[in-house]
């Protein structure tokens, strides 16, 4: 997990360690990583999990290097398949992109060049990567629409992306991102913006298809439901930081950091009854050009001590492989969900 | 709870706040201005040149039209002419300083002209829509279609030369821009939910044009209103030049400069101060029209 | 898109109506009677009276109108009496020299400008876009005869290089004609070079920050594809509606340029046409400069439909 195994960095596809990614405003250094590890293993997917602005979609950026241009990485490592992209030329870095590692962004409708028709955009990639005819790339990339599932892919490759709806759009995009059989895929809320009917067809799609090509997947989402059906890990993270890191199982089973208990109680649940309220978490995420000296989550925390306020929580193994940021969680009953100490 | 009692840490209320307060004070529409650096020198132009114009008579070292022919065409330094005197003798410093009150009150006035008709007209079209939004807007087109100098040359022949039918002349041509500007905002702002509500309410159409629509509108007005000063400079200039704008002996910089154009060779100072003054001016008025714009467009936060 | 486009066409037919009837009104309202003005202050009432039942003078307003549009509709722009000549014969016979000048200088001015613009987007806040941008801020800010002027007391009168007036002719050689036409050429295409430039910058940002450009980033394209197949295309439409704009435009800069060059072309016709009161060459040279006009802008329209196919869809063409 967190911490690199004996087997060595070379079991695993990524490693990400004590990554740091910082934004430089005019009114101060935003501290949208800052301090983040994890590892991800070939064929399987990591969820990571946090509000807006927690820096689950800066650490995605980082990994692939597309960052705007007031961020940059600070420090850390990041070891992709043996190549590390922190320090990784521009040219290796293309080769790279769209090929080894693929990407899913949120909204299938703004992802594709409005003024080139779908299968252009296909076999520019292709052809980006492989070289091939362009008859070759283009019977490949109609293959790849029929695979995700799209009717009449030889008369979809000639529309416009603004022809398509969105969860057409998204099947688009995963085809791409599968048209080189990529070894890792990032997908950075790939349903948020589609209709809950399609969220599921889509992710089952990418399921699929992540079995079927041996596909990792970094998973970015709010959305703790999504991670349950798709994740082998999960972290949590919030205000740039790692709070809480376990296996999807065991997170379920117990869940240990009081932010994560706090994203819990603000999922909609089945067995609830009607009347119950949702749970929110009070208070509003810090900001993160003043985070990094106390618990980041301490002026939410229900359960905040004093220790809280004055010093940065370590992410302690509390439990083989689960892993909790928090001064007063030793996974031992130090500190029972909803038992407020004061 | 904690969150009441941790006022003092680094995450505290009043840490919070205080980034509240900076970010607040760094999106302030003059703080926005005024940290534009670009923004600033054309405001300190056009500030010093109106007070220029303002304070003519005090600040100009001569009489602009006494005339001293035994010192025509003399040199920028000569004793007395830190510019020169013109084809008259007449001092070039005072003729630059007077011809700036005319300039800027020309480019000013017809724009203002312009606006306020313009203003009126995009209003009418954009609200009232329909056959009359159509029959208006083609006739903006229309007015369009004439190149701009053409147009004002043909409305100085029909009106006869001098100040007041130059700014006649800028504010016609004028009306298109902002009836186009004013009418697409208008539309903007009218399918808005709040319009709809007070229409709902029972407010008059008079009354949600000029309590609602308006200030919207005020924004790109504004950025407009700058902008088409710049170019009314110009367009004075260029009248000037062309002999059919203000009439010698009153000094304005376009016939400044055109008196400057027949002696080029031999005394090419008149000409090339005048301009360059126009040209300082219509550049500190673009750069306050582009500062801004950049304040009102919400698209250039960074 | 056929339908977008005939929309267009249908939309243009009213404001060249506009601009037919606004230009008899503005000739008809400017002062004096152009038969005194043929003849002379010292002509005989008799003769004065007699030219002006020839011209049509006494016919009642709107018959006059009626007689007018039927001639404008044939091309028949009536008789200049400064030229003794038909005027559309007049216009395109100085056509040429006009077009040689703004033609050239636009497309100089495109060269430079949209190339300087893009750039300065892609090392936006550099010392680079810094100093194009206030260049081309100066360059939009220049009273072109002014600039003229300067560029004739550097280059003829002191450098002694370049002529400052006139057309060259090819029997003197090409650089007869190259010579005389550099400075003008020079003139008319800085203010559509700054313009271009501000408005590529701008439209290269909107489109340079948008998702599908980071997405195909992420695809691995390369970055000069990225820039000039994918983003440029984007951000094409505004930059072709300027271009469109200054070519409509560039006519008030050759009225300007000619008349500082003692160009032979329409710009001098004109002037000559004003200042001598030649009430139907004014009216001639007006209609086709606003008819021109009209006409650019549909094209132009038409080219913003076919680069990009979201406006047929969206149904509208503005911004």
């Amino acid at each position: 997990m967190a911490e690199i195994t004996q087997d060595g960095a070379r079991e695993h596809l990524l490693s990400v360690k004590d990554l740091k990614t910082y934004f430089h405003t005019s009114a101060g250094i935003s501290k949208a990583v800052d301090g983040v590890s994890f590892t991800l293993d070939r064929g399987k997917t990591l969820g990571i999990v946090g509000e807006s602005g927690s820096g689950k979609s800066v650490t995605a950026s980082s990994v692939i290097r597309l960052l705007p241009k007031t961020g940059s990485i600070e420090s850390g490592e990041i070891e992709f398949d043996g190549k590390d992209m922190v320090n990784i030329s521009m040219s290796d870095l293309l080769e790279i992109r769209g090929k080894d590692i693929a990407m899913i962004y949120q909204d299938p409708m703004t992802s594709l060049d409005p003024v080139f028709k779908v299968g252009s955009q296909m076999i520019e990639l292709i052809r980006a990567h492989e070289n091939v005819s362009k008859e070759e790339a283009r019977k490949r990339s109609i293959e790849m629409l029929r695979l995700v599932g799209i009717p009449e892919p030889e008369r979809r490759m000639d529309s416009y992306p603004y022809e398509l709806s969105g969860g057409m759009c998204q099947r688009v995009i995963i085809a791409m991102a599968m048209s080189l059989h990529p070894k890792f895929i990032i997908a950075d809320e790939p349903t948020t913006a589609l209709d809950v009917t399609v969220q599921s067809q889509v992710l089952d799609l990418l399921q699929g298809l992540q079995e079927k090509f041996g596909t990792a997947i970094l998973l970015i989402t709010h959305n703790l439901g999504i991670v349950w059906k798709m994740a082998d890990d999960v972290m949590v993270m919030y205000a740039g930081r790692t709070v809480e890191h376990a296996s999807t199982g065991e997170l379920y089973a117990n869940p240990l950091h009081p932010y994560t208990w706090g994203l819990l109680d603000s999922m909609p649940k089945l067995s609830d009854d009607e009347d119950a309220d949702l749970k929110t978490i009070p208070g509003v995420p810090p900001d993160l050009r003043l985070t990094g000296t106390c618990c980041n989550f301490c002026n939410r925390c229900p359960y905040a001590k004093e220790i809280c306020e004055r010093e940065v929580p370590p992410l302690n193994e509390v439990a083989p492989g689960h892993f909790v940021a928090c001064h007063l969680q030793d996974g031992k009953g130090g500190l029972v969900r909803g038992e407020v100490n004061r | 709870m904690a969150a009441t009692e941790n006022k003092g840490s680094a995450l505290g209320v009043e840490a919070q706040l205080e980034m509240v307060r900076r970010e607040r004070k760094a999106n302030n529409a003059w703080h926005k201005l005024s940290r534009n650096k670009m923004a600033v020198v054309g405001l300190v132009i056009v500030v010093v040149m109106v007070l220029m114009a303002v304070f003519a008579n005090q600040l100009s070292p001569y009489d602009p039209n006494a005339i001293d022919m035994t010192n025509a065409y003399a040199a920028p330094g000569s004793e007395g002419h830190i510019f020169g005197t013109d084809n008259y003798g007449r001092d070039l410093l005072s003729r630059i300083i007077f011809g700036a009150r005319i300039s800027i009150f020309v480019a000013v006035g017809g724009t203002l002209v312009g606006a306020f008709i313009g203003v009126l007209v995009g209003l009418v079209a954009g609200f009232f829509g329909g056959l009359l939004d159509s029959i208006i807007m083609r006739v903006m087109d229309g007015m369009m279609s004439f190149p701009f100098v053409l147009l004002a040359l043909i409305l100085m022949t029909i009106l006869g030369q001098g100040a007041i039918n130059v700014v006649i002349a800028l504010g016609i041509g004028n009306i298109p821009y902002f009836a186009r500007v004013v009418r697409g905002q208008v539309h903007i702002v009218k399918n808005e939910e709040y319009c709809n509500a007070e229409r709902v309410l029972g407010a008059s159409p008079v009354r949600i044009l000029f309590t609602h629509i308006l200030p919207n509108a005020m924004s790109p007005i504004i950025v407009y209103f700058t902008l088409n000063v710049a170019s009314a400079i110009i367009s004075e200039a260029a009248l000037s030049f062309l002999g059919m704008g203000i009439t010698p002996p009153t000094a304005s910089w376009g016939n400044i400069l055109s008196g400057g154009r027949t002696c080029l060779r031999t005394s090419p100072h008149i000409a090339t101060i005048s301009g360059i003054f126009i040209l300082i001016t219509v550049l500190g008025f673009n750069l306050l029209g582009d500062g801004i714009r950049d304040v009102f467009d919400p698209k250039q936060k960074q | 898109m056929a339908k977008t486009i005939l929309k267009r066409v249908l939309q243009a037919i009213p404001v060249l109506f506009v601009v037919i009837t606004a230009t008899f009104i503005l000739t008809r309202m400017v002062p004096g009677d152009p038969a005194i003005t043929m003849l002379g202050p010292q002509a005989s009432p008799d003769a004065v009276a007699e030219l002006r039942e020839q011209l049509g003078l006494n016919e009642p307003m709107w018959k006059q109108y009626i007689d007018y549009l039927l001639g404008v509709l044939q091309g028949d722009f009536g008789w200049s009496t400064s030229y003794n000549g038909d005027v559309m014969p007049l216009i395109l016979s100085r056509l040429p020299a006009t077009l040689s000048i703004t033609m050239t200088g636009l497309i100089i001015a495109a060269l430079v400008g949209i190339p300087i613009g893009v750039e300065s987007a892609l090392h936006q806040n550099s010392i680079l876009d810094y100093v194009f941008m206030v260049v081309a801020l100066v360059g939009v800010s220049m009273p072109i005869f002014w600039l003229g002027l300067m560029l004739v007391l550097t280059f003829s009168v002191n450098l002694g290089l370049l002529p400052a007036m006139g057309m060259g002719t090819f029997s003197n050689g090409v650089w007869d004609v190259v010579s005389h036409m550099i400075l003008p050429v020079f003139c008319l295409a800085t203010i559509p070079a700054a313009t271009l430039a501000r408005i590529s910058r701008s439209s290269m940002l909107d489109t340079i920050g948008t998702d599908y450009i980071k997405s195909l980033r992420s695809r691995g394209i390369k970055e000069t594809l990225v820039i000039w197949k994918h983003a440029f295309k984007n951000a094409l439409p505004p930059i072709v509606t300027v271009l469109g704009l200054q070519i409509a435009s560039a006519f008030t800069g050759a009225i300007l340029t000619e008349t500082i060059f003692s160009w032979p072309g329409l710009g001098t016709l004109i002037v000559n046409a004003v200042n001598g009161r030649d009430y139907s060459l004014i009216q001639g040279t007006v209609l086709f400069t606003a008819v021109v006009f009209v006409v650019i802008n549909l094209v132009v329209d038409i080219i913003y439909a076919v680069i990009n196919p979201r406006v047929s869809y969206e149904g509208g063409g503005q911004n």
